[in-house]
Parts: C-alpha cells; sequence; structure tokens
C-alpha cells in the first residue's frame, strides 16, 4: 500500500494542475474571456487584450487579483471592460497601489481608508491630482538614481495614471455617455458635416450648427489619438502593412477622409453600449461578429493571442511556486520519518512542477518566436528551470531527498523572483535592436545562464550542509560525503557553461562591435564567476579547504553569481543595463546579508556542529 | 640549486599564490565595475586593468594602493608556465588540464596585446557625405593648414598634450611659431557682444573668439559624453604676434581662415583624425522601429567602400550584429544621429582579435576533457558500489 502513496501525490499534483488549465467561470453572462482574446497593438507587439489589464494591474497594484467596488473578485478583463466603457464606475476601483506616507499626506487620505491599507481608486486620488503634476515637475529633472523615496513614489504613481488615463481612451472616449449614439450620429453627419466645414473653411455660406458640431467632435477625437498609444484599430482591408495598426481617435479623425467610421470603432461603439446598457446577448454577439471579421486576416496572431489569454489565466508558474513549496516540506520531512515514501513524493512533485515550468516556458517561446531567454523576466525562468533539472539528475542519482530540498528552494525561490521582476510590466517585450539575434540569444545566453543555475545549486546544496550539519544531528558521514561530491560536480558543471557562456559573449561582442571584450559591468561579473569557480576548483585540488572550506566557497558563489545577475544591472552603466530594478537593491543586499551569515555559521569550529560530534570530515 | 632559488620556484610553482592572484583579479574586477560609474568605461581600464597598479591620488602623489591588471596578469602567467612546467608531466590523463592552462596563457598574452594594440575610432557620416578618415572618440588635434594650392591641403597636426602645456611650438614647416595661451580640458561656447555693457574682454584679438566666448566645463567621464576642449592660441611670426585665436573642439565651430606670408591657412582645433588609403560613402541610412514605439528594430548603413586605385568599388550593408572588416578594422553600427541621416560607425582595429578564439577553443576543449575525465572516475566508481552491494 505505502508503495502507492507517491504515486497518490503525484496524481493529486496533476488534478491540481489540470485544474487551473479549466476556463475561468464567468459570474457574469457577459463573454469577458472572449473580449480579453480580442487582439490590441501595444508597444509594437500584438497582444490580448486580457494581457493588457494584467500588465497594467501589475504596474498599478503589483497583482493581478482586481475586486470591483461591490467588493466582487472579477477578471482582469471586466476591470478592463469598465475602464474602457463606463470610466464612472472604472473610477471607483481600488487599484492604484501607495504605501508612502508622504504620498498618502498628499492626497490627503489615509493608510485605514485604503483597501488592505494600501489600494485607493482613481476617485479618491482625482482631488489632488494638479498637485501630483506639480511635484512631477520638481521630481522630473533629477536623475532616476538620485531621487528621494517620496521622489520614486511619486513618479512610479503617476506613470501608472498616465497608462489609466490611455487605457481610458483605447476604445471609447470616456467623456462619451452614449459612444455608440454619437458614432451613429457622427457617420450620418459625415458627408453633410464635411461639406459644412469646406464651406466654412472657404467663407462661403454654411450650416452653422453642422460645421460646429463636426469641429468639436473633431478636437474630442483629436484629443483621443494623442492621449494614448494603445493601438486598437486593425488596418483598413485596403492597407497592406500589417502593423498599420491606428488608435481609435486616430481611425475617428480618419474618418473625415474616408468619409465612413472603421467597421472595427462601431463595433467598440456596440460593445460600449451593451455593455454600460447590460444586454450581454448583444455584447456577446458582437464579440463574435468582431472576432470573425479580424480572424480573416489575423487569424495566425489571434490564434496566438487566444492561447496567450489561456496562458495568463492558467498561471503555470503560479501553480509550479506552489508545487516547490509542498515538495520542499515533503523532502524536509522525510529526513526525519519515512524518508523512502516522502522522498519518493517529493521527487514526483519536484518532477511535476520543473514539467510544468517547461510546457510554460514553451508556450512562451512559442508566443514570442525566440529563445527561452529574453529579458531578466525570463532569465528567472529558465535559471529555476535549470537548477531544477540538475537537481532531478541529482536526485535521480543519490535517492536521498538533498536533491529534491534545494530543487524546491531554488524552484521556489527564482519563481518568487521572476513574479518580482514580471511587476515591471509585459514580459514578452519586444527585443531592442542590440539583442535581436535568435542565434547568440539561444546559444551565449543561453549556455550562461545555466552557468547561473550551476553556480546557484552548488551554493544551495552547500547550504543544505551547512544548515543540516550545523543545527541537526541528520547529516551522517555518507550523506555528508554524497553532498561533497555533489557540490564539486555542479562546481564542474558550473565552470564549464559559465565559462564556454562568457566566451560566446565575447565572439557576439567581437562579431558585431569589433571587440572581444570591452570590461562592459555585464562581462565583469560573468568573468568574476568564472573566476571564482576557478578559484574553488583550484582550492580543492590543492588541498587548501576540504568539506567545510569546499561549502563556505560555494555559499559565497551565490554572492557573486547574484551580483553578475542583478548587480551589474543596477549600476545602469554599460551595454547590457536593461532592467534596472529599483527595489531589488534591497532584496539583493538582504540576501548577500544572509549568505554571509550562513558562510560565517560554516566557520564556526567543529565542536560546535551538532552532526560532527562525533564523527570529523 | 642555492636556497634563495629554491624558494623563488616555491613561491612561482605554488598554488597558493594562484589562489590569491585569483582573488585578487576578482577583487579588481569588481572594484572597477563598480567605479564605471564615476569614472566611464574608458578610464576604468586605464586605471584598473591597462597598469600595473591601482593609484590614489592624495593631492599630487600617486600612491599604489592595489596591484593593476597587468600585475596581476604577469604573475599569474609567471605562475602558471612555472607552475605547468614544474608540476605537470604531458600525459593523456593531464590533458585537459595541459589545454585549459595554455589556452589561458594565450588569452592572458592576447588581452596584453589588445590592451596594448586595440584603437576605436567613430566615423560620422552624412547621408551622401564621403569621408576618408575616422575620429578618435577622446583625443583631439590642433591642425594648421595650409590651403594655398588647391590641388591638396598641407596639414600640421599638435597632439593635445602639447596644446594642454602651454609652451610654444616651433614646427619647421610653419612660417610662425604656436603659442597656446589658455587651454580648458571641457569647455562651452557662448555667443559673445562687445557692444552690450559689462561684456568682459576676451583674450582673444581675431577670429570667432570675438563673437564667442568659452568657459571651462567639469571633466566628464560619462560614456555617452566626450569633453570639447577649447583653447587661445597666439601665432607668433617673424615680425611679431598675428593674434590670438580661439578654437574649440566643438564639432559646430568651424575652422578659420587668414593669410600669412603670401599663402593661405586655416586653424582648427578637432577631434584626432585617423586617414585611410580608401573611402567610404553613406548611400542611405536606414531606421526600422517597432509599430506605434520608438523602440527601435534594426539601423542599417549602406555605403560605398571606393579606393583610389579602384581595386574595391562597392557597396556593403552595415547592421547591427552584421560588421563590415576591411583592412584589418572593423566597422560597426554604433548610431546614429540628425534626424535619422547621419550614421556613426565605430571602427575598431585589434590585429589579435585571433588570439581570444584560439585560446577559448584550447580551454573549452580542456576542460570538457578534465570533466569528463572526472565524470568517467565517477560513474566508475559507483558502478563499483554497486556492484559491490549487490
Amino acid at each position: 500500500m505505502k508503495k502507492f502513496i507517491p504515486l497518490f501525490v503525484l496524481l493529486l499534483g496533476g488534478l491540481y494542475i489540470a485544474s487551473t488549465l479549466l476556463p475561468p467561470r464567468e459570474p457574469t453572462a457577459f463573454d469577458v474571456a472572449g473580449f480579453g482574446d480580442l487582439p490590441i497593438l501595444v508597444n509594437g507587439r500584438m497582444k490580448p487584450i486580457d494581457t493588457a489589464a494584467r500588465t497594467s494591474l501589475l504596474l498599478f497594484q503589483g497583482r493581478q487579483t482586481v475586486v470591483n467596488p461591490d467588493g466582487n473578485k472579477v477578471q482582469p478583463s471586466a476591470w478592463l471592460l469598465d475602464v474602457f466603457f463606463h470610466s464612472e464606475a472604472a473610477d471607483k476601483y481600488r487599484v492604484f497601489e501607495i504605501v508612502h506616507p508622504d504620498v498618502l499626506a498628499m492626497f490627503e487620505l489615509k493608510a485605514e481608508d485604503g483597501d488592505a491599507k494600501k489600494r485607493f481608486s482613481y476617485a479618491d486620488l482625482i482631488k489632488k491630482i494638479p498637485e501630483l503634476e506639480r511635484q512631477i515637475k520638481l521630481a522630473r529633472p533629477i536623475e532616476a538614481q538620485l531621487r528621494t523615496p517620496f521622489q520614486k513614489a511619486i513618479v512610479q504613481l503617476y506613470g501608472a495614471l498616465v497608462q489609466y488615463q490611455q487605457l481610458k481612451h483605447t476604445l471609447a472616449p470616456p467623456t462619451s455617455a452614449d459612444f455608440l449614439g454619437e458614432v451613429l450620429r457622427f457617420q450620418e453627419l459625415l458627408p453633410a458635416g464635411v461639406a459644412a466645414v469646406r464651406a466654412k473653411q472657404a467663407g462661403q455660406p454654411h450650416d452653422e450648427a453642422t460645421a460646429k458640431a463636426m469641429i468639436d467632435l473633431g478636437q474630442k477625437y483629436l484629443f483621443m489619438s494623442e492621449v494614448t498609444n494603445f493601438l486598437a484599430v486593425p488596418p483598413a482591408a485596403n492597407v497592406p502593412d500589417d502593423t498599420a495598426w491606428q488608435t481609435t481617435g486616430q481611425s475617428l479623425l480618419g474618418a473625415f477622409q474616408r468619409g465612413s467610421v472603421d467597421s472595427s470603432v462601431l463595433a467598440f461603439a456596440g460593445l460600449a453600449h451593451s455593455w454600460r446598457e447590460q444586454k450581454p446577448t448583444e455584447f456577446n454577439k458582437l464579440i463574435e461578429l468582431y472576432m470573425a471579421q479580424i480572424q480573416l486576416r489575423f487569424g495566425k496572431q489571434i490564434g496566438k493571442a487566444d492561447t496567450e489569454a489561456r496562458f495568463n489565466a492558467a498561471a503555470p508558474f503560479y501553480s509550479s511556486m506552489t508545487l516547490y513549496v509542498i515538495a520542499l516540506l515533503l523532502a524536509l520531512v522525510s529526513w526525519l520519518k519515512w524518508p523512502d515514501m516522502l522522498g519518493r513524493s517529493a521527487y514526483y512533485l519536484v518532477g511535476l512542477a520543473w514539467l510544468v515550468t517547461t510546457v510554460g516556458i514553451g508556450v512562451r517561446m512559442w508566443l514570442e518566436g525566440r529563445p527561452p531567454v529574453t529579458n531578466l523576466y525570463s532569465s528567472a525562468l529558465f535559471v529555476g528551470w535549470g537548477s531544477v533539472g540538475l537537481c532531478l539528475v541529482l536526485e535521480a542519482i543519490y535517492k536521498n531527498a538533498i536533491g529534491s530540498v534545494a530543487a524546491g528552494l531554488i524552484g521556489f525561490a527564482t519563481l518568487l523572483v521572476a513574479h518580482h521582476l514580471s511587476l515591471a510590466g509585459d514580459t514578452l517585450e519586444l527585443m531592442r535592436a542590440v539583442l535581436d539575434s535568435n542565434f547568440w540569444l539561444a546559444t551565449h545566453v543561453i549556455i550562461i545562464t545555466i552557468g547561473y543555475s550551476a553556480t546557484y545549486l552548488a551554493g544551495f546544496l552547500a547550504i543544505i550542509y551547512i544548515l543540516r550539519g550545523g543545527f541537526t544531528r541528520t547529516l551522517d558521514k555518507a550523506t555528508a560525503d554524497s553532498l561533497n561530491r555533489m557540490v564539486y560536480g555542479i562546481v564542474c558543471f558550473g565552470t564549464l557553461f559559465s565559462f564556454v557562456g562568457t566566451v560566446l559573449g565575447g565572439i557576439w561582442a567581437d562579431q558585431s562591435w569589433g571587440r572581444f571584450w570591452g570590461w562592459d559591468p555585464k562581462e565583469n561579473g560573468a568573468l568574476i564567476i568564472v573566476l571564482w569557480n576557478a578559484l574553488i576548483l583550484h582550492a580543492r585540488w590543492g588541498g587548501l579547504v576540504k568539506a567545510r572550506g569546499l561549502m563556505a566557497l560555494a555559499v559565497f558563489g551565490n554572492v557573486v553569481t547574484s551580483w553578475s545577475w542583478f548587480g551589474t544591472n543596477m549600476l545602469g552603466v554599460g551595454l547590457h543595463s536593461y532592467g534596472f530594478t529599483e527595489s531589488g537593491f534591497v532584496a539583493l543586499s538582504l540576501f548577500v546579508a544572509s549568505q554571509l551569515v550562513i558562510i560565517a555559521i560554516a566557520l564556526r569550529p567543529l565542536a560546535k556542529w551538532r552532526s560532527f560530534q562525533t564523527v570529523t570530515v | 640549486m642555492n636556497a634563495l632559488i629554491l624558494q623563488f620556484r616555491d613561491f612561482f610553482v605554488s598554488l597558493k599564490l594562484t589562489i590569491v592572484l585569483l582573488a585578487l583579479s576578482i577583487i579588481l574586477v569588481f572594484v572597477a565595475t563598480v567605479d564605471q560609474v564615476n569614472l566611464g568605461i574608458w578610464a576604468v581600464q586605464q586605471k584598473y586593468f591597462h597598469s600595473l597598479f591601482v593609484l590614489w591620488r592624495v593631492g599630487d602623489v600617486p600612491i599604489p594602493v592595489f596591484p593593476g591588471g597587468y600585475l596581476i596578469g604577469g604573475f599569474l602567467l609567471t605562475n602558471l608556465i612555472c607552475a605547468q612546467a614544474y608540476r605537470f608531466k604531458l600525459s593523456a590523463k593531464k590533458s585537459g588540464i595541459w589545454l585549459t592552462h595554455i589556452g589561458f596563457i594565450i588569452l592572458l598574452v592576447g588581452e596584453l596585446f589588445t590592451g596594448v594594440l586595440q584603437e576605436e575610432f567613430a566615423l560620422r557620416l552624412d547621408e551622401g557625405q564621403t569621408r576618408n578618415y575616422s575620429e578618435s572618440y577622446r583625443s583631439n588635434e590642433l591642425a594648421v593648414i595650409d590651403t594655398t594650392d588647391p590641388k591638396f591641403d598641407e596639414v600640421v597636426v599638435i597632439p593635445e598634450k602639447f596644446v594642454a602645456r602651454g609652451e610654444p611650438i616651433q614646427q619647421p614647416k610653419l612660417p610662425f611659431r604656436v603659442v597656446p595661451k589658455i587651454y580648458y580640458p571641457n569647455a562651452a561656447l557662448a555667443a559673445r557682444d562687445a557692444n552690450v555693457p559689462g561684456t568682459p574682454p576676451t583674450p582673444a584679438t581675431t577670429g570667432i573668439g570675438l563673437q564667442a566666448t568659452s568657459t571651462p566645463l567639469k571633466i566628464t567621464y560619462k560614456q555617452d559624453e566626450r569633453n570639447t576642449p577649447a583653447a587661445y592660441v597666439e601665432l607668433v611670426g617673424s615680425e611679431g604676434s598675428l593674434g590670438t585665436w580661439l578654437v574649440s573642439a566643438d564639432p559646430r565651430f568651424p575652422p578659420q581662415s587668414f593669410d600669412y606670408a603670401g599663402r593661405s591657412w586655416k586653424i582648427a582645433f578637432r577631434f584626432e583624425r585617423s586617414y585611410k588609403p580608401y573611402s567610404l560613402t553613406l548611400i542611405d541610412f536606414s531606421h526600422d522601429r517597432y509599430a506605434g514605439t520608438e523602440i527601435p528594430k534594426n539601423f542599417s548603413s549602406r555605403i560605398r567602400l571606393n579606393t583610389p586605385d579602384g581595386v574595391d568599388d562597392r557597396e556593403v550593408l552595415i547592421y547591427m550584429n552584421n560588421p563590415l572588416r576591411y583592412a584589418g578594422l572593423t566597422f560597426y553600427q554604433a548610431g546614429f544621429e540628425n534626424d535619422d541621416k547621419t550614421t556613426i560607425l565605430q571602427v575598431v582595429r585589434n590585429p589579435s582579435w585571433q588570439m581570444p578564439y584560439i585560446a577559448c577553443t584550447l580551454m573549452t576543449l580542456g576542460l570538457l576533457i578534465q570533466f569528463s575525465i572526472h565524470l568517467v572516475a565517477f560513474i566508475s566508481r559507483r558502478r563499483l558500489i554497486a556492484t559491490v552491494a549487490a
């Protein structure tokens, strides 16, 4: 019977994953998910509206969950529907996170008034927007790194509010309570209106009321076209360029020349009407018709957008995180009780979680048409993936749950890091020209990232050795020896990959910039990892360190790798300084401090280690 | 062998020395990287890597505070060669270590060559423009040009450091002495109107310096900025002073003409030039952006390459990750300006560019062999344990 328990655990895990793949239940009769699938072009990338909703929410409040003013949880796309079509309602959603006390004071708000003491609605902020703008003018000229925490907070909030305004003007003007009626009248008036305006400009007799109505609408749509850069209207059939999308405002302005309103804009107006007037049948029918219309030209992209929206909803990396934590706990307990059963259960769960991340990374690659690592976010995913993959190999060889503990720790930690990196915006963003080379992305970047994975894994295995040996009696001689060999083997592996990865980076630099090595911060970071691994190996070969020394050195490898991975980007200089992360600095410092503490623990005399009271290593 | 030599040998072959040197190089690289925020990438290379000691200036006295790149590299090289010769016999089992270490020696030597020989210049071309020279990123020169003959110019260039020194310069080709009077390593230009009351007097007595003035600026180390020095230079002929000119390396500041001794002259402070025996013409620069954004997707320069002897006359396309390699130089797409009508190419000369390739191939091979030997040993030992256990 006991034999089947690990399989049963695996089955439960599998069911949990399967449950995330089910389409979300619609609490309303509206086809919100169908709306979320509609494509828009933002920052050069065609993406589903669902992604725009989620990345905006992450930017505003650091999470994707959104609660409507009645206190019910709603889909991100349902929130965005209100932002698009019902701005009075949208302004009451508490989606703007403010924690800095001075910023709260500026808005005359108290933390207690906010949702979870930190989230506020646009309506809460509107009164003090002029003051915010004044403060922004003061903060703007100061270089980003030199701003005070208050200035950083208001710049961040201002960015969020600007994006909120952009969203509001994406599909319909927020000031039009009846956009459908307005557009239909506009359509009807167009021929006469354009004639009236022409006559007015030429100083000929004209209908003043019609001309004025036209000019007013023109000004309204001009504002709308200028305020947003979310391109929602696909190119008309006679425009050959697939990327020539327009904002709704631009398309409406174009109507003055064409003499008719674009059918997409009419569809948006219809959606606005049925959403505001609570007519789900009409709404769902419009989605279906509009989708069928753009499907003709953008069928392939819509297929991708649909996958992306499903991928967003399934949140595979979040499920993997949960599985890694459970696996970690099972593996830890297995050192105390039922080593075989729990150890194997943990191993299976790690395998499942790794499989889910593999699929997740694969889907991202397919969506982007790129190798797996294209930015800091995806490098975090991949570092975790690589480390856990190595852990699975170790666990298959040694079967002592050490691989599973390390996998649980690293898998969870890297996904957590990735989550925080995702707060910066769209994680499938486009590649800048300098990085636009699939060949080098697939070789240099992948290999160097595997080098990071290995160096971290060696470091975490060393942490297990130090903490388990230092504070428990469970680290027997055989386990200690196997850990020693694991760390050594992984350091060798890491040396090879970081070296080859660094070299390939040099070759890329030589191919594109005419120099092999330019002492750029990121290059130096990679070099330091190679040097550090070389130092560890030489120290061990020369007999200068034994097991404990090896572990202490390997833990410092975590510090070296973290600095190379994130620290160099924080300097804000050099060719690789993409993804400058502000709060990341604090996190990095804390991590480094924790590693130094662990090294200090490793360096205590053996007599203080609980595991080696009788055995000396 | 006497004791002293033995001591030396033991010092240089020791693995402890290797470890100390590796640790020192890690610290050096780390500090140098962080210091780039203050000094910029180029000054950091000079201070930390292309030096024997890292110097710390107390007032005017430089104090060596840390071994520099050349010193650590030199010791590593010595240590490696000594240890290799003394400790390792040539054998299949050690072949991985041999390859890795020989590769590393080549890498270190190659980096030394690069540090000494590599030169970087910029080539700025407007659409339709032809040039046969590139310009230095950092160095400037004072050029005095005899333009009398319409067929050619005769140019005398004075490197910036001589201008900075402020001593009179006498060159046999010039019928006058060049006397630098004031020199600012970085300066801003401003318009000057002597008719406005309260305008301070200028040291310039002729040329643009009467309408423009120069004020010193802080020296910049930022990677995307360069210093534009300015100077007041007096020319003194046999009958006395010809006048004092304001000259500036600011590209907006044009060369100034004057006549002396029956010949026509121009004087200009300019970015140091490196002339080529061929010319490049920018036919077209294109800059694609992603739809609806300012994010660059690709930039490329279509260039016509032309040698006066007519051997080469062809079009080349330079774009990201695809430089032109010609006559020992690499031209790569570094930037653009002037509303996408001007391209900026970086021109690099690095005669030792093959060395890292050779070195890294050897090292990669060496590491692979070395670690495969470990892996095979590990697997066979586990098999043995498994057999014994069974």
